[in-house]
């Protein structure tokens, strides 16, 4: 990844008449850098996803993808920005093959078919649209959306829909156009995916960043809280005996005891020294830190969002 | 050009691999053909000296007023447009490639039916094959063109079938098809001038087939081509990319003045 800018926003806004759908947003995304823009329905994702692929004009502020304005440069964008639509986006009669031919046409390069290949299609080339899987459109969307080897390209929950096979290969895809140079924006509510695959991202929350950074950096500045559970042979840290250093809350969920620590390390030593006090045995230890999803969920409920 | 070929190629193929545009391309005009072929003949011979250019102008309706508009409606309905944007392709190839796809599909409706008519049912041939030809191609783009600009002002599929069949309908009865013009009574003549039909039929009949008109065959053509191609530029104007994009270039009733030429027709009439 390097530090040069592929895509930049700067106090964007749009309305819809008197509906605010993005209320003055900034955000950077650097080249090679997989960025996901997540929130709640309805929080201005799919507005700023149209704004910046040239489908609408902001009301306000400025949006560039490699020093070219969506809004006033159509036809020099399309060469820079590759789009994986939610929703179909291809007729039902089109063939895999067609479907290639045609669009690479417009963009004025070659039919990419090594692509076709490397997204599981070769099999499919006769094929058309409505007959294939949820997940081979996906696949051929996205093949569609990189053939003209954009340096920027946009996905709008890509995996969605996807059974966890189809998934894996998508995100797989996905990590390997990374890999190749490719500059990614992920629309995705699928906290996992986001969690997985993104190098940073962007909450969005009734038009308005919330919170921004990496998703480590994002669960690390919630609450804090590390999750430690715990099960014994005999359960006796079920009984709540002596206070254990640095516990915030303690629930006892079935045969696991569960401590959210500020301290980790003092927690899980002190739980330790218990349970060879009283001559139980260790069975399960598991750490875990807040994940993207917790935290999204924090900030959401804070902001109201329903 | 290679993507003109392409888009070209693609919507050609649709029109005969989706079953519904099969069917209004060739299934149902070819089929009325045949029966008015075999049962309107029969029933009044006088109908063989206009079945060619009546079965042709209906034919240009069927294509272009009931096959053409639906699929662009549930294309943009689907979101396909808004992937064509993304990637680039014009809105004037969105609508230019259906319209002469729709043309291309009539003139070969059309071919059968003028190759077959005379040797089947005993249809009296043209007088001028040039002429007959131009206005086959007239009568095509025009209902074409006004096929497109009901796709592009219909909100749904469903306001689509109705504005087509506010045309559609009174044009099989009053546009000169099923009975001569002259027949009609003078208000009706009158009103039949607002259809496209109506001055199809009287360009082919006075031009083509060297018959005595209702009204004057050339201005007759002049209506058709003048309808087509403001039908076609308004297509155009009013094009909207998905039924969210709330920004128009113009309010849809703009529409409407792709019938100014046949209001000016019902005058001279």
């Amino acid at each position: 990844m390097s530090n040069e800018r592929a895509l930049s926003v700067r106090g964007f806004q749009k309305a819809y008449g008197d509906v605010v759908a993005v209320s003055g947003i900034s955000f950077e995304v650097r080249r090679g850098e997989i960025f996901g823009l997540l929130g709640p329905n309805g929080a201005g994702k799919t507005t700023t996803l149209e704004c910046l692929e040239g489908i609408r004009r902001a009301d306000a502020g400025e949006l560039s993808i490699l020093g070219v304005d969506p809004g006033r440069q159509p036809r020099r964008l399309r060469s820079l920005i590759g789009v994986q639509l939610q929703t179909s986006g291809l007729p039902a009669n089109m063939t895999v093959r067609e479907a290639m031919r045609f669009f690479s046409a417009y963009h004025g390069t070659d039919p990419r078919y090594d692509l076709l290949d490397r997204m599981g299609l070769q099999e499919k080339l006769s094929t058309q649209y409505e007959q294939l899987s949820t997940g081979q459109q996906r696949r051929l969307n996205l093949a569609l959306a990189v053939a003209h080897r954009p340096p920027v390209t946009f996905l709008d929950e890509p995996t969605a829909g996807l059974d966890v096979g189809s998934r894996a290969e998508l995100h797989h895809l996905v990590q390997e156009l990374r890999d190749e140079g490719s500059t990614i924006i992920l629309a995705t509510h699928d906290m996992a995916e986001a969690e997985k695959m993104t190098d940073r991202v962007a909450i969005l929350l009734r038009g308005k960043i919330v919170a921004s950074g990496s998703p480590r950096e994002l669960t690390a500045t919630g609450s804090g809280l590390t999750k430690v559970s715990v099960r014994t042979e005999h359960s006796l840290l079920h009984e709540a005996g002596a206070a254990i250093p640095a516990v915030q809350q303690r629930v006892v969920q079935e045969e696991y005891v569960i401590y959210f620590s500020t301290d980790p390390g003092q927690t899980v030593a002190s739980i330790l020294a218990r349970i060879d006090a009283e001559s139980d045995k260790l069975i399960d230890l598991r750490v875990e830190r807040p994940s993207l999803e917790e935290r999204f969920l924090e900030i959401t409920n804070a902001g109201g969002a329903r | 050009m290679r993507a003109f070929v392409n888009h070209f190629t693609f919507e050609f193929r649709t029109g005969l691999r989706n079953a519904n545009q099969l069917l209004m391309n060739y299934l149902f005009p070819l089929g009325f053909y045949a029966m008015m072929g075999l049962v309107m003949t029969q029933i009044n011979p006088l109908f063989q000296a206009t079945m060619i250019p009546a079965m042709i102008v209906f034919a240009a309706m069927a294509t272009g007023l009931l096959g053409l508009p639906s699929p662009l409606v549930e294309s943009r309905e689907a979101g396909i447009y808004r992937s064509y944007k993304i990637n680039g392709v014009p809105a004037s190839s969105i609508l230019a490639i259906p319209t002469l796809t729709t043309v291309f599909h009539n003139v070969i409706v059309s071919a059968i039916i003028a190759i077959t008519a005379g040797p089947i049912f005993g249809a009296a041939a043209p007088q001028q094959w040039g002429t007959f030809a131009l206005l086959t191609l007239l009568t095509a783009f025009t209902h074409a063109a006004l096929g497109a600009l009901i796709g592009v002002v219909s909100a749904n599929t469903r306001a689509t079938v109705l504005l087509s069949q506010i045309i559609f309908v009174p044009s099989c009865i009053l546009g000169g098809m099923m009975m001569p013009s002259d027949l009609l009574p003078e208000s009706v003549q009158r009103f039949s001038a607002l259809l496209p039909p109506t001055h199809s039929m009287q360009a082919f009949l006075g031009l083509a087939y060297g018959q005595e008109t209702v009204l004057d065959p050339v201005a007759a053509v002049l209506i058709l081509l003048t309808s087509g191609l403001l039908a076609f530029g308004l297509a155009i104007y009013l094009f909207n990319w998905d039924r969210q994009n709330n920004v128009r270039r113009g309010h849809p009733l703009l529409a409407l003045l792709a019938l100014v030429p046949y209001v000016f027709g019902m005058f001279i009439a």
